[in-house]
This record gives structure tokens, sequence and C-alpha cells, in this order.
């Protein structure tokens, strides 16, 4: 499965949607999605890549991982799987 | 000061998914002991308990809920739900801001903590899922009941072992009679039936393979149970001016600590807290006809809890009952007081007292009336409940008939 469709798969589920109400523009502000729910998400990204996310819940925004969009957060785990290849 | 009745009851434990269910089997006699399901039941010494069964989590709670509630923690919320129902009270305003929710348990989340250190040491995953910490922790079951009834007032959650629902109940009885509160959400709950909760226990070399049986002579250990047990605790002439039906009044209570052993129960300890509650309910000792025993099946409280209630009673000690509903429901730990609150109840409000079930041989060392296997009708217009904790700490409570 594509990366992209199995973001918007773990975003959807969270914010209790169809994956089809998902764009690669929306935030997850905007799909409800609280702080629980997105440390939820990265969780389900790190075991769904098998790869570790640099994601600090204290300061979300200064993280180096940008979760301001569907969009940045693929563009984040593309690269993380192409630094984490074994 | 108030006086306080018990307006609200709730239950899910081995004998049934409700009051109503749980107070039926224990006037049948009915044993809610069997084979352990659980993981890895074969490589345990111990087979047996309590289970609480037919109950389907999925069926009840949603996805996102299940993340959050640990098998405790859902015992807990069914429990409440039935309670809080029945005492009809809305939590909102002045009342809901003074309300709070007091719970017992002993080990919390066990199973929370069993299944992610087996995903980390057995099955070697590096990551856990995010809610492991506020899914285990010990007042997570009385943070749910607080966010989902709006109660808003004093909220902790008490662990004194086998003791923790009665010290939880006896905090609340103590902020409802004080007047800090209208009405008060209190209990216990406890989930430990999983491969490490009952190993753990097996380690004691206290537990029975078999089955549970309070003060008979050939008895030969405790066996564990799980579940919950919910009360609302309200200010009698709040409940009386809304018409709330009243199942009990609650007259007082005390606590002791042996300071003595951490594993062996004091005679001193049992039969001052015993006294104690007598005296905070001003009720004389002729006055009490039922107790509901800690009677645990082991050797070591029996006989010391038999020898308190002899001490405390005198004379009396022969003409009042005393049963435990563990034979039948098995040992909740932190949650057992408020299961066992329920066979107060019944022996008050419906005349029956619930047996201890499992009896075949009298020992001379428990020669009191254990209302030994079949339920008995009786007045009774006063009751105790008593609970006997590990590490020394008792806590007994005093209910009337009203």
């Amino acid at each position: 499965m594509e990366i992209r469709e199995k973001v918007i798969e773990i975003v959807a589920e969270q914010a209790v949607l169809e994956p089809s109400d998902v764009t690669m523009d929306s935030t997850l502000e905007e799909l409800g999605i609280d702080s629980l729910g997105l440390v939820e998400s990265i969780f389900a990204i790190e075991e769904a890549f098998d790869i570790s996310v640099p994601f600090n819940a204290n300061n979300p925004t200064e993280s180096e991982f940008d979760i301001s969009t569907v969009r940045t957060i693929v563009a984040g785990i593309e690269k993380l799987v192409r630094d984490q290849k074994p | 000061m108030k006086r306080v009745v018990i307006t609200g009851a709730g239950t899910i434990n081995a004998l049934g998914g409700d009051v109503p269910a749980t107070l039926e089997a224990m006037r049948e006699g009915r044993c809610g002991i069997g084979e352990l399901d659980i993981r890895d039941v074969d490589r345990l010494a111990v087979r047996i308990g309590g289970q609480v069964r037919e109950f389907e989590a999925e069926n009840v709670f949603n996805r996102q809920q299940l993340t959050l509630y640990d098998r405790f923690t859902q015992f807990t919320l069914v429990a409440a739900a039935e309670a809080i129902a029945q005492c009809g009270l809305e939590f909102t305003g002045e009342l809901a801001a003074k309300a709070g929710v007091i719970l017992g348990t002993a080990g919390g989340g066990v199973s929370t903590w069993d299944d992610n250190y087996r995903s980390v040491y057995e099955d070697g995953k590096n990551r856990v899922h995010p809610f492991v910490v506020p899914k285990l922790m010990n007042n997570a079951a009385a943070s749910h009941v607080s966010m989902q009834y709006n109660l808003k007032g004093p909220s902790y959650t008490v662990s004194t072992a086998c003791a923790s629902s009665n010290h939880a109940m006896a905090q609340a009885f103590q902020m409802v009679r004080s007047g800090m509160s209208k009405a008060m959400v209190t209990g216990g709950s406890e989930s430990m039936l999983c491969f490490g909760g009952v190993k753990a226990w097996e380690g004691l070399r206290v537990m029975s393979r078999d089955a549970c049986r309070p003060f008979s002579a050939n008895r030969n250990g405790m066996v564990q149970g799980e579940g919950a047990g919910v009360f609302v605790f309200e200010e009698y002439e709040h409940a009386r001016a809304r018409g709330a039906e009243i199942l009990a009044e609650v007259i007082g209570y005390a606590m002791s600590s042996d300071a003595a052993d951490i594993v062996m129960p004091s005679k001193q300890g049992a039969a001052r807290a015993i006294a104690g509650a007598l005296d905070d309910a001003q009720v004389s000792r002729s006055e009490v006809g039922y107790i509901n025993a800690h009677g645990t099946g082991t050797a070591a409280n029996d006989k010391t809890e038999c020898a308190a209630v002899a001490d405390v009673f005198g004379p009396y000690a022969d003409t009042l009952m005393i049963s435990s509903t563990k034979s039948m429901h098995g040992h909740l730990i932190g949650g057992t007081g408020a299961v066992e609150l329920l066979a107060c109840i019944m022996a008050l409000r419906d005349g029956v007292i619930a047996p201890t079930i499992g009896y075949q041989e009298p020992d001379p060392e428990c020669a009191l009336d254990v209302v030994p296997n079949e339920a008995r009708d009786a007045d009774v217009k006063v009751a105790l409940s008593n609970a006997f904790a590990f590490g020394g700490f008792n806590a007994v409570l005093a209910l009337r008939r009203v």
C-alpha cells in the first residue's frame, strides 16, 4: 500500500471519518484529532512503517516531524523510511 | 452530623452482570468460581477463579474507549452506570461541584501491565501504545466515572489491598455525613485474573486449587475473583426530599492498623475495627444480626476473624449470623468490600442472608453461625461488613435497615 493511502487510513480512523473525507491538505485540527489522538496516530504510523518518528508531544510544532497537514506527514514519513532503511 | 443512605447500587462480578442477578445467585447459593479462561493458563498451578463471563467489552464500549479502559475500568463503568441510573440523580450545578467519586482498587490496570510487559519482554517489541500509562493508573477508573457523570468534587482512589473498597466507602460516607457533599459515588473494582496477576498470588501459596470454603475445617485457601461494585451514598434528607428509593443506611465505620505483620492478620486489630464501627454507629452488640465476613478461606484469616468477632460480641456472638460470600464470587481483592456490601443490603432490605457455600466440616476454631450452604430468611436491623487487608489495614462498615 502507498504511504499516502496508509496515512490517510490511519488519520481517518483516528478522526472517525471515511478515508475519502481526508485530503492531502487536511490539518489534524480540522479533522478533530486532539492531542491524545495525535500521539496515537504517531504510534500507529511507527507501527505501520516500522520507523521511529522524532516527535515530542510537549512541543509538537517544534518537532523535526512536520504535522501541519496530511501532505507534510506523508513527506516526513517518506524521508524517515528512506533514512531508516535497514 | 448528616444521615447517609444508599440510593444506588451497581455491580458486575462472577455471579452476574448486575445487582439483581448477583443477589439472585447469592440467594440460591450459586458458585461463580470455575476454570480460568485466560492466556497461558497451562503454566499456572492455580487454574480456578471467579471470572466475569459473558462480558464482551467490545459490545459495551467503542474502539476509542477501549484504548483507554483497562478491564478494571470497564467493570467500574458498568457498575457505575447501574448505580447512577438507579439513584436517579443528575449531577449538575452545586450538586455536581461537591459530588465526587472515591473508589478502591489494589492493583489497578494489572492486565495492561501484563500485556505490555509481555509485548516488550517476551515479544521483543520496542514500542508500546501511547495510552499505557493513563490506562493502567490506579485512578483511571475513578477518573472516567468523574468525567462521564460530571462529578467535580473530591475524587480519588484508595489502595489498601483487600480493604481498599471499605476504606474508599468509609471516606465517601464521612464526606456525606460531615456535610461536605450531598452525594458521593463510591465502591471499588479489581481485575487481576491474567497470567501475571494469578502467578503473583500463586507465589504466596495461600491459593486453593479447587474451591473457596471459608470457615470449613477442610478449607485450603483463597480463590481470586474479579469485578466491581459501585454505590451512590446520599444525604438522607436530600434523598427523601426527592422521593428516592433508599436501599439501606450507612451508620458508621472504623479503620484500624495492626502495626504488626505484613501478611498475618491480628485479632486485636480486627477487633478494634469491629468495636470501633459499633461505637461510631452507636449501636449495641445485641442489635447486630449479620456480619459479612472477610472470610477468605485461609486458615490465618478465618480463625483470627472468628476470634475477633467472639471477643467483641461476647455472648451475642452466638446470636448473630456471619457468612462469607467469597465462597461464591471469589476474593475481589481491592473490589471485594464493594461487592460484599450487596450481601448486607440484601440482609437488611430483603431479609435474606447470603450463605457461606462449600461448607463441609465444622471447625471448632470457627464456631459461629456461618450460614452454611443455604441462604436463610431473617429479620436483620443492623449489619456489618468486614475487610482486613495485607499490611494490617482493617476497615469495617455498619449499615442499618431504613
